[in-house]
């Protein structure tokens, strides 16, 4: 099924020309409107007519976060404020938080691109769908709801937190779907199963899951703790909130809404651009919105595109699932590590727990990688033996997919902070004085 | 026969051993032996309780993986040679000792051992073929 079946289904070469004309659109409506941008150009001496055909979208200096930020809190919007509906803004983990505006006419296609991604993933509008994603300044669960809503399907805004309440209306409600992070939803699991509910206590048929990233594994103890069907999704607040992209039924690969947004891969080092298929930093160019537009952002999400026509009929490109952001990184001993690929070593181990922290150190000159996991195994209890074999079994497993040593340390269950948003799994203490980390 | 031991997984971090020991006051738990061995991160803690189950209930609830192992307890005279005797039995036996410790009792002219062996069922038999003392799980958590 589909939401807009003309414009998911388009083939290329029209989609090809309709992004042209709006790029066109876009870049001219930035020149003029925002300062940032005409800056920009003027310092790269580049005019906005000299963007012909959509390869020419590679003259187009980079937008960054950073540039949000310079220009808090309104310098980059396009539009005047009186045609301003609606304010969000990303959590400020790192200085100023970036703001972002929509005017109606924006809201309305986010609208549209929520429901065509939470359709494409198989919710319906005789749905009920709870939203336990943080209500506020933050784009996910506004964004859900309007798609949802749009599509007609019954919304229950209950937010994160209060996580019993949550499962005893999940419950009630008989919610057939849930939004929330991944790892919201393994710890709702957790809480569900300490008040004795099994999973038949629930109708619970669909996941979307976004905001942040959800390996394979992952998936896979979510779909089994819920007995319902993962989907994946992507957004942030630079580009619009949730709506940029979506697994569709076949969950190979995220198709993102190109007649809304042009997606580049490039390398994040040298800022080359990189064949379809390859790997490196995701770059979106926003084509419609008129109070927050975006030229080539630097979105630091690690991906790759894939332009083959998928099984569900869709022609828009599909974009691999985040495999690491070029900010979360760690480089160790020189070695690039992706928390991912470390998350996806311990799912799959059954012994110990979905929950994690990393802890990098320096100690002397060398860099250190601890994981830190849940036991859950009581059974190896029993003998020492077995919780260091468990040890030596992640250590190894971890040794060969990252391709260094690290140190597993067991901690007890439930001791790891759980997070109702975005999960802090990473604790670099390369830079800081080791008695400011607390867990 | 068999004797209903708990062994729960403690992070070696400040404050865990009286949290476990608090958690067991509150449900009036008597304890009524315990053996703990460290490694540098974490260390499992064996407890013999009056009431094992509702032991397990209570850390479990708070949080701590727990988990109900069957162990033997035997009597022996509490003088020397008393232990070398029993383990001279298992040694003659060919079954290995994965762990044990001991405790005296208040009566006086008896101790008992704890023990995990490779094969319980093995030794039970054994010591009983040489009138070891065994402990019911009744005369422990009476003790």
């Amino acid at each position: 099924m589909f939401w807009q079946k003309e414009l998911e289904t388009m083939n290329r070469k029209e989609l090809e020309k309709l992004q042209l004309e709006r790029l066109k659109w876009i870049v001219s409506h930035c020149y003029q409107t925002v300062p940032m941008y005409r800056k920009k150009f003027d310092d790269a001496k580049v005019s906005p007519d000299k963007i012909k055909c959509l390869s020419d979208l590679k003259y187009i200096p980079f937008t960054t976060k950073e540039d949000i930020r310079d220009t808090y809190p309104f310098g980059m919007f396009a539009a005047p404020m009186n045609k301003i509906v609606r304010i969000h803004a990303s959590s400020g983990t790192t200085g100023k938080p970036t703001v972002v505006g929509y005017t109606k006419s924006d809201l309305n296609n986010w609208s549209d691109l929520v429901a065509r991604l939470v359709v494409a993933a198989g919710a319906r509008e005789d749905d009920l769908v709870h939203i336990a994603f943080g209500y506020g300044l933050f784009t996910g669960a506004l964004g859900l709801h309007y798609g949802l809503e749009r599509l007609g399907a019954t919304v229950v805004p209950t937010s994160s937190g209060n996580t019993e309440k949550n499962l005893m209306l999940m419950k009630d409600f008989g919610a057939t779907a849930l939004v929330s992070t991944p790892s919201y939803a393994l710890y709702m699991a957790e809480v569900s199963k300490d008040m004795g509910f099994t999973r038949d206590d629930f109708k619970l048929r669909l996941g979307l899951f976004g905001s942040e990233g959800c390996s394979l594994e992952m998936r896979n103890k979510i779909e089994e703790a819920w007995g319902l069907f993962a989907t994946d999704n992507y957004g942030m607040s630079e580009l619009m909130g949730p709506g940029v992209s979506g697994e569709c039924e076949y969950r190979d690969g995220m198709h993102i809404a190109e007649d809304h947004f042009i997606p580049e891969i490039i390398d994040s080092k040298t800022g080359e651009n990189l064949a379809a298929g390859e790997a490196g930093e995701l770059i979106i160019t926003t084509i419609t919105k008129e109070g927050f537009p975006v030229l080539r952002y630097r979105t630091k999400d690690i991906s790759r595109l894939n332009y083959e026509v998928c099984r569900c009929g869709r022609t828009h490109v599909r974009m691999d699932k985040i495999m690491g952001r070029t900010d979360d990184m760690l480089k160790i001993r020189g070695v690039n590590v992706f928390p991912s690929q470390i998350e996806s070593v311990l799912v799959s181990c059954p012994q110990v727990g979905a929950h994690y922290q990393l802890i990098v150190r320096r100690e002397g000159f060398m860099d250190t990688l601890e994981v830190k996991v849940e036991l859950i195994d009581t059974s190896l209890l029993e003998k020492y033996s077995e919780l260091e074999k468990l040890q030596r079994v992640i250590r190894a497993k971890l040794k060969t997919v990252l391709g260094i040593e690290a140190k597993v340390t067991l901690a007890e269950p439930k001791s790891l902070e759980r997070y109702q948003g975005k999960a802090k799994r990473v604790f670099d203490l390369r830079n800081t004085k080791e008695e400011k980390f607390e867990r | 026969m068999f004797i209903k031991q708990l062994s729960v997984f403690v992070e070696n971090k400040p404050g865990r051993l009286s949290e476990i020991s608090t958690i067991l006051e509150q449900h009036k738990i008597d304890i009524r032996a315990l053996s703990i061995a460290d490694t540098t991160d974490f260390g499992i803690l064996r407890l013999i309780v009056n009431n094992p189950d509702q032991a397990e209930k209570s850390l479990k609830e708070a949080g701590f993986a727990v988990s109900l192992t069957q162990v033997i307890a035997i009597g022996i005279d509490d003088k020397p040679g008393g232990l070398a005797k029993a383990l001279n039995l298992l040694y003659n036996a060919n079954i290995g000792v994965e762990y044990m410790y001991a405790f005296v009792s208040r009566k006086g002219e008896k101790a008992y051992v704890i023990l995990r062996l490779e094969d319980n069922e093995k030794a039970v038999e054994m010591f009983k073929q040489n009138g070891v003392e065994l402990l019911e799980c009744t005369d422990i958590y009476s003790l």
